[in-house]
């Protein structure tokens, strides 16, 4: 069936800010489905409130309005552009859930919009836990037994019928928020009741617990006229129990025959007909081990995390083909971009195994809970691909960027056998380790997969992974054992630790006997056709095929790596950028990353992608290969920037500002020395790295004092110590891992935060804007709210500011991107840090301002001049529009996390609020975070005693606003003392009403709360505040994010928007 | 212990040898499922030819005897990249490594099995030797090489005697129905169709030309009685038995060599019964009705093939085992048209018999291994015996 003629102006939605369970992976799917769309001479309106995102590029759409995704905008939103068509598929279950709302209330059917990609009766039958499990039933696919709730006594009678354990799962929610495994009565209540106030619905599923069984999925494309395929199996090593995100999975199935595979993928085929979607799917099922018994988990409607993956592992674009098929394409009649030869109705064949395995952000939590269960947490993943599964293991490991190279990187060695059977029930992040170190204790694996219920085919490997350290460190290093140590993909430094060896000596033994990775192509056929599109991974023991080419000028491009807090989809936003800027400049691009939910790793954004770890071994086997004639590392965070050193020893040009500059920036006294020159003041410090150097810093400055290690991205580690006890505990966290570099100690200074992103060319430097944080100093830029322009400043600290800037930018040579921190304390202000290289905020003030500054500082790396490039140096007129960047967190997702705002980074993504007013822009922000108050207007107020001075004249504000205040003992003192009507509630241990219960009453708008410091789990302070964000309380700990929202709720709620077209400015 | 793949035109690879200890000479074939390695190895279709399989791990899941699709291993070798240290499926009864020593098949391990299929993309299927013998003499091996021909083997796969198969009886009124609780739970494999019609009291003739139980399975299971014949049965013998229908099975080789089996076929086609073929079955129907065959530079050999059903438009994904196909462009539309093609390169994948009761697939709607969409065709046939019958 050819295109429908009807359709000719699509609204796409978006997935909005980066959340755990719904991350970068829809910036790819929504990016391709544009460009595909557009392919088609369709007029493409989005609307996605991320601003850190590719899809919302004016020249990924035609029409880019970064607004909040409430039903309200998008109604407004229709109104405004009229297009005569909506796809809600792309958007992850954000989009979907809009969609929904838009089609039952009858607006799109008012409007003349099609609801493209599935229907609202498909969606209902999907997502509806009854309706499902009824479609399921007449078609004769097993569910597990269950029953859908809508409160906590049919729960607890239904589970009496079918018995413990039980899976609750709230129906309407990403990312499986609020579900999980209750054991007993107790637990089923608690998780019970929070799940059914997270769901949209008020729903909840109580299943019979499946726990233990395999774990498949498969991704499944259907068209109009009911062609289905499969695109691709994945199995989860960890079975079912531990959210498909969170699970390491492998692609395709290891452990399933031709029967169950089949037999599944049948099942597949029969559910997504009887849902009759057109587009992608997504089906999981829990196999038996031991019997062909499955059930049917649950099906996604429209493309997600898994379909990503999938289309990376398989070099299949699900999102790209889904889009053709919404506009009316099927599936025989769409080509296969890879091979060129074949259709889009080929089901992919893999030669190679791909493993994936997800960035879990405990090392930013570091008191949260470790366990994995059925809600999702982590933030990102790394996908890796060799011909055998131990080397895609390994690659994944070292993908992650978690000081991890093996399997030996957490030392269990400590743990007796029994010791590791305890531990082996505990299933968290680190029991593949713990696995291994089973199996070096001679622990059987029966024993160990009767614990676990991991596949004894998956134990075996990780037995072949611990055989081989064993024997590179009892044995003669033989060019076999190399070779096979290779095989396996055992990095050098670690063949270099196990023998004792040097790695240079190891390098060398390879070269010697030409023990060189080759590469080889994803090709979707199994080389079953010639492939037209350079997608490779890298194997040893193997032929190469790479085609070597000699172009003029070769960029290598080195990516992110995976999505972690501090290092989001913002760097690949600049990656991406940059790539095709030099491709506009005549370059061949290659790209090395590791992310399979990335745009950067889609196989046409550069003219070759690599999908390997960004390690320096990893990039050197590219290098020889490649021969580029230099590398751009100042996009992709500080994954590429690490590499630096390793590329020039390689020989590798570094494109852009030099090495050398890159570390005067990050070290303390060549820093010092620059700015004595340039005479800009900084916070006084010193460099250490020992608790006795710090401690002795930090009482020549006096306390507080800012400590933080060098070379990281989101303030990683970084604290404020406010005495010598602090500094140890601080201390200790930063050491538990090896620092090659030393420890920042700064006195803390508290003022106005500001920030800049600037191009510079060496001589000129062009700076967009000044960005302002509304959180004063202390709490980290990436969990500010960010607005530009400026508000509050004075014009002499802006022409400050774009003075400094320019002899930064000058002194340290930069070509190319640079990111400066200030401090304004009144008209004084210091430099915080400088960052030469892209940051966080680059795509956020290109999209506000219009300048497109990755494209500039890629054309200025080139060679060209600001000048040249029709611009004026220095800072540009303010832009007519207030532009807020409102940070998003997943507090709830992370059990047992802090989440009070301190100067390490915990936002996983933003939203971006533009109005030509900035009280609008405000407005816009909170919304688009998802803070759309008044609803009860009752708030509880505890704030630390040196707070409670602001906290009256808040409490002020909130009171005038018709607000009931609740406060704990001082704080309600201090507020009545200043005649504010505060009503004093009891802390948690006093006795009740309580703080615990006015929270699980659900009847508190909002909470806030400053913390005293200090990093105490018992501290009643620290249960407050996580019970307001298990409860979906709003929470603010810091006094200026709270006066931010009190603006936005004096001007009052926004009936009507004004929408702004990005892609205008 | 060393082994060595040596192919026609002189690459030599070296891998690990497994299996028996044998040196074979054979047509080299790839095939791209990533799963069913058993149901490949007991696929009479590659008698005379040794397989490689493009997916790299192989041996994962073991051996179960009970999913062997004819009564031994066919192929004369075995290519794999890495065969896995131990099985792991709750069924698996033996490895490979133990049913390839069973049945006399040597093997090779460790080779770039991708290298290979690139070779045999780009210059086309050819003969090759696994042997654990270092190649002294190159030149000596190619001329042997050269020299081999698959010949006709399907004499050599097809059945001794003939021999039947009662139809199920545990039927609904439909046919089976997959998906009912019953089955869950069990070790017994659900029934993969999703309603299938119900042929009880038909007789059906298979003519074993190779083929795989599955197609015999298929049958049974949906009620009808099944009898088996030897690939050179005459036409006589079987039209005295009066079937309601005939199938003519998948095989071997090069369907021009079948010449006493085309002529018979030409008789049936003659009779008005109901004949529904697959594969090899359906390349002699063509050239027993005048149409030709030609040699594929590589074949179709794999579980994700899309055939376009030319009736309805549908595209469905097939299992696919075939070095020969039909030649589309010389066929007479007075005797039969085509009725499926292959999305990827428009060959021929199915013709449907002009005024016949008669119609022929180049894929395996019985699947085994590889998806099960096209198992409806059985239900074609079986509709088509009814019709006939009510005639």
């Amino acid at each position: 069936m050819p295109k429908n003629p009807n359709v000719k102006k699509v609204l796409v939605i978006g997935s909005g800010p980066i959340v755990i369970g719904q991350a970068a992976e829809f910036d790819y799917a929504g990016t391709q489905a544009c460009r595909s769309l557009k392919e088609e001479g369709v007029e493409v309106v989005l609307v996605n409130s991320n601003p850190a995102t590719i899809m919302t590029d004016k020249n990924i759409a035609d029409r880019v309005y970064i607004e909040p995704l409430t039903v309200k905008v998008l109604e407004q939103l229709i109104e405004k552009e009229k297009p005569d068509s909506i796809l809600p598929t792309l958007g992850g279950q954000a989009g979907l859930n809009l969609g929904m709302e838009l089609e039952e209330s009858g607006f799109l059917k008012s409007h003349n919009v099609t609801l493209l990609g599935t229907t609202a009766t498909t969606i209902k039958k999907a997502e509806d836990r009854q309706e499902f499990k009824d479609t399921m039933e007449k078609i004769g696919e097993p569910c597990a037994a269950s029953l859908v709730v809508e409160n906590v006594e049919d729960g607890v009678a239904f589970t009496n019928t079918i018995g413990y354990p039980v899976v609750l799962r709230p129906a309407y929610t990403l990312g499986g928020s609020g579900g999980g495994i209750a054991h007993n009565q107790a637990e089923l209540e608690e998780i019970l009741e929070n799940g059914l106030r997270l769901s949209r619905v008020g729903q909840v599923l109580v299943e019979r617990c499946i726990a233990g069984w395999k774990e498949i999925e498969y991704e499944v494309m259907r068209d109009s006229a009911g062609n289905c395929i499969t695109v691709c199996n994945m199995e989860n090593i960890d079975p079912v129990g531990v959210h498909t995100g969170d699970s390491i999975v492998v692609a395709p199935s290891q452990t399933l025959g031709d029967k169950e595979y089949q037999m599944l993928r049948t099942a597949a085929l029969n559910i997504i007909d009887e849902l009759q979607i057109t587009g992608g799917c997504n089906v999981q099922f829990a196999l038996h081990p031991t019997s062909f018994e499955y059930c049917v988990i649950e099906v996604n409607p429209r493309v997600s995390r898994s379909s990503a993956l999938a289309s990376k592992a398989t070099g299949y674009p699900i999102a790209k083909v889904a889009a053709k098929i919404a506009l009316g394409y099927t599936l025989d009649e769409i080509k296969n971009a890879i091979t060129g030869k074949t259709y889009a109705s080929f089901e992919p064949t893999l030669d190679y195994c791909v493993v994936k395995m997800p960035r879990l952000p405990f090392d930013k939590f570091i008191t949260a809970k470790r366990t994995l269960t059925t809600q999702m947490k982590a933030t990102g993943e790394v996908m890796s691909i060799c011909n055998n599964f131990e080397g895609a293991l390994m690659k994944a490991l070292r993908s992650l960027e978690q000081h991890v190279d093996s399997l030996m990187s957490y030392d269990f060695s400590e743990y007796s056998v029994e010791d590791l059977k305890e531990r082996l029930q505990i299933v968290d992040d680190q029991r593949i380790f713990i696995i291994a170190e089973a199996i070096r204790k001679g622990m059987d694996y029966e024993t160990i997969h009767d614990i676990t219920k991991v596949d004894i085919w998956f134990i075996d490997k990780i037995a072949i992974l611990v055989e081989m350290e064993q024997e590179l460190k009892n044995s003669n290093l033989t060019v076999e054992l190399l070779k096979e140590a290779k095989r396996l993909e055992f990095p050098d430094s670690v063949i270099a630790k196990l023998t004792g060896k040097s790695e240079t000596e190891i390098r060398q033994m390879r070269y010697d006997n030409g023990i060189v990775a080759a590469f080889k192509m994803v090709d979707t056929c199994a080389a079953e056709f010639e492939a037209a599109t350079p997608y490779y991974y890298s194997v040893f023991g193997s032929e190469n095929e790479a085609v070597e080419t000699r172009p003029e000028k070769k960029v290598l491009v080195l990516g992110s790596g995976p999505i972690r807090i501090g290092q989001g989809v913002e760097f690949d936003y600049c990656s991406v950028h940059a790539t095709w800027a030099f491709s506009k400049a005549g370059y061949e691009t290659i790209i090395v990353n590791n992310n399979p939910e990335t745009v950067s790793t889609d196989f046409d954004i550069a003219d070759k992608l690599y999908f390997e770890p960004l390690t320096p071994e990893d990039v050197e086997n590219i290098v020889r290969l490649e021969k580029p004639d230099g590398a751009v590392v100042q996009f992709g965070g500080q994954t590429a920037i690490k590499l630096t050193e390793s590329l020039m020893k390689m020989g590798v040009p570094i494109l852009g500002t030099k090495a050398e500059d890159v570390d005067a920036a990050e070290d303390r006294e060549l820093f010092d020395k620059i700015l004595e020159e340039t005479g800009i003041p900084r916070a006084a410090g010193g460099t250490v790295y020992t608790a006795e150097e710090a401690k002795e810093v930090a009482n020549r400055l006096g306390y507080p004092v800012l400590v933080r290690p060098s070379y990281v991205l989101g303030g990683q580690g970084m604290q404020i110590a406010l005495n010598d006890a602090e500094i140890e505990e601080f201390m200790a966290v930063i050491n538990r891992y090896a620092q090659d570099h030393p420890i920042l100690v700064d006195k803390y200074l508290q003022g106005k935060e500001l920030e800049v992103d600037a191009v510079c060319d060496g001589t000129d430097i062009l700076i967009p804007g000044i960005m302002e944080h509304i959180e004063r100093t202390g709490v980290h830029s990436g969990d500010s709210i960010s607005v530009y322009p400026a508000p509050t400043i004075s014009d002499k600290v802006r022409e400050t500011i774009a003075e400094y800037s320019r002899r930064l930018a000058k002194a340290l040579h930069v070509i190319g991107l640079i990111n400066i921190q200030f401090i304004a304390m009144g008209d004084e202000v210091y430099v915080i840090e400088v960052n030469p290289r892209s940051s966080r905020t680059v795509p956020y003030i290109s999209k506000v301002t219009g300048i497109p500054i990755v494209d500039l500082a890629t054309e200025v790396i080139i060679g060209k001049k600001i000048r040249d490039l029709g611009y004026e140096p220095g800072l540009q007129p303010r832009a007519d529009y207030f532009a807020i960047k409102m940070p998003v967190f997943s507090f709830e997702k992370i059990r047992g996390a802090e989440i009070s705002l301190g100067p390490e980074m915990k936002s996983t993504g933003e939203c971006l609020g533009i109005a030509e007013s900035f009280d609008e822009a405000l407005y816009k922000a909170f919304l688009g975070a998802g803070i759309d108050l008044p609803k009860h207007k009752q708030l509880i107020i505890t704030v630390k005693d040196a707070d409670k001075g602001e906290a009256i004249e808040i409490g002020r504000r909130f009171e005038k606003l018709g607000y009931t205040i609740y406060a704990t003992r001082s704080t309600a003192k201090a507020l009545k003392d200043a005649g504010v009507a505060a009503r004093k509630v009891n802390k948690i241990q006093q006795e009740s009403p309580t703080v615990m219960d006015l929270l699980l009453g659900h009847r508190i708008d909002l909470v806030i709360d400053t913390p005293t410091q200090g990093r105490d789990k018992s501290r009643d302070g620290f249960l407050i505040r996580r019970t307001a964000i298990e409860t979906g309380v709003n929470c603010l700990t810091s006094l200026d994010t709270a006066n931010a929202l009190l603006t936005s709720l004096e001007n009052g709620k926004k009936e009507k928007l004004n929408l702004i077209d990005i892609a205008t400015i | 212990m060393k082994a060595f793949l040596i192919l026609e035109d002189g690459t030599v690879f070296e891998g690990t040898h497994i299996g028996a200890d044998k040196e074979v000479i054979s047509e080299i074939v790839f095939n791209t499922s990533m799963a069913g390695y058993l149901e490949v190895l007991t696929d009479p279709s590659y008698a005379g030819q040794a397989v490689c399989m493009t997916y790299p791990l192989i041996g994962n899941y073991g051996i179960c005897r009970e999913d062997m699709e004819s009564r031994k291993i066919w192929p004369d070798g075995f290519i794999v990249r890495e065969l896995s240290r131990i099985p792991s499926n709750f069924r698996c009864n033996a490895t490979i490594q133990d049913v390839l020593c069973e049945y006399d098949i040597p093997g090779i391990a460790g080779i770039d099995t991708r290298a290979l299929t690139k070779i045999l993309r780009e210059k086309g299927t050819m003969n090759g030797m696994i042997t654990t013998h270092e190649p002294t003499d190159l030149e000596l091996i190619k001329e042997k090489l050269k020299a081999y021909t698959v010949g006709n083997v399907v004499d050599i796969v097809t059945c001794e005697q003939k021999y039947s198969l009662k139809g199920s009886s545990d039927l609904s009124e439909n046919g089976p129905i997959s998906g009912s609780a019953k089955y869950t739970g069990e070790k017994e494999m659900r029934p993969s169709l999703v309603r299938a019609l119900n042929g009880a009291g038909k007789k059906v003739v298979l003519l074993d030309l190779g083929a795989k139980d599955n197609i015999a399975r298929n049958l049974v299971q949906r009620g009808c009685d099944v009898t088996v014949y030897p690939a050179r049965t005459s036409a006589e013998e079987i039209l005295a038995d009066q079937p309601d229908g005939i199938m003519l099975s998948n095989g071997p080789g090069d369907p021009k060599t079948c010449t006493v089996v085309i002529e018979n076929i030409k008789k049936l086609y003659e009779s008005n019964v109901p004949i529904f073929a697959i594969c090899l079955g359906h390349q002699l129907m063509a050239l027993a009705t005048g149409a030709d065959t030609y040699k594929m530079k590589y074949g179709h050999r794999g579980g994700n093939h899309p055939v376009k059903d030319l009736a309805t438009g549908r595209v469905y994904i097939s299992s696919q085992n075939h070095g020969y196909v039909v030649d589309m462009e010389r066929l007479d539309p007075s005797i039969a048209t085509p009725a499926f093609v292959n999305v990827n390169d428009g060959t021929c994948e199915g013709l449907a018999y002009t005024g016949k009761n008669i119609f022929t697939v180049q894929f395996h709607p019985e699947a085994c291994p590889g998806p099960q969409d096209s198992g409806y065709l059985f239900d074609r046939f079986i509709q088509m015996m009814e019709v006939e019958k009510d005639a």
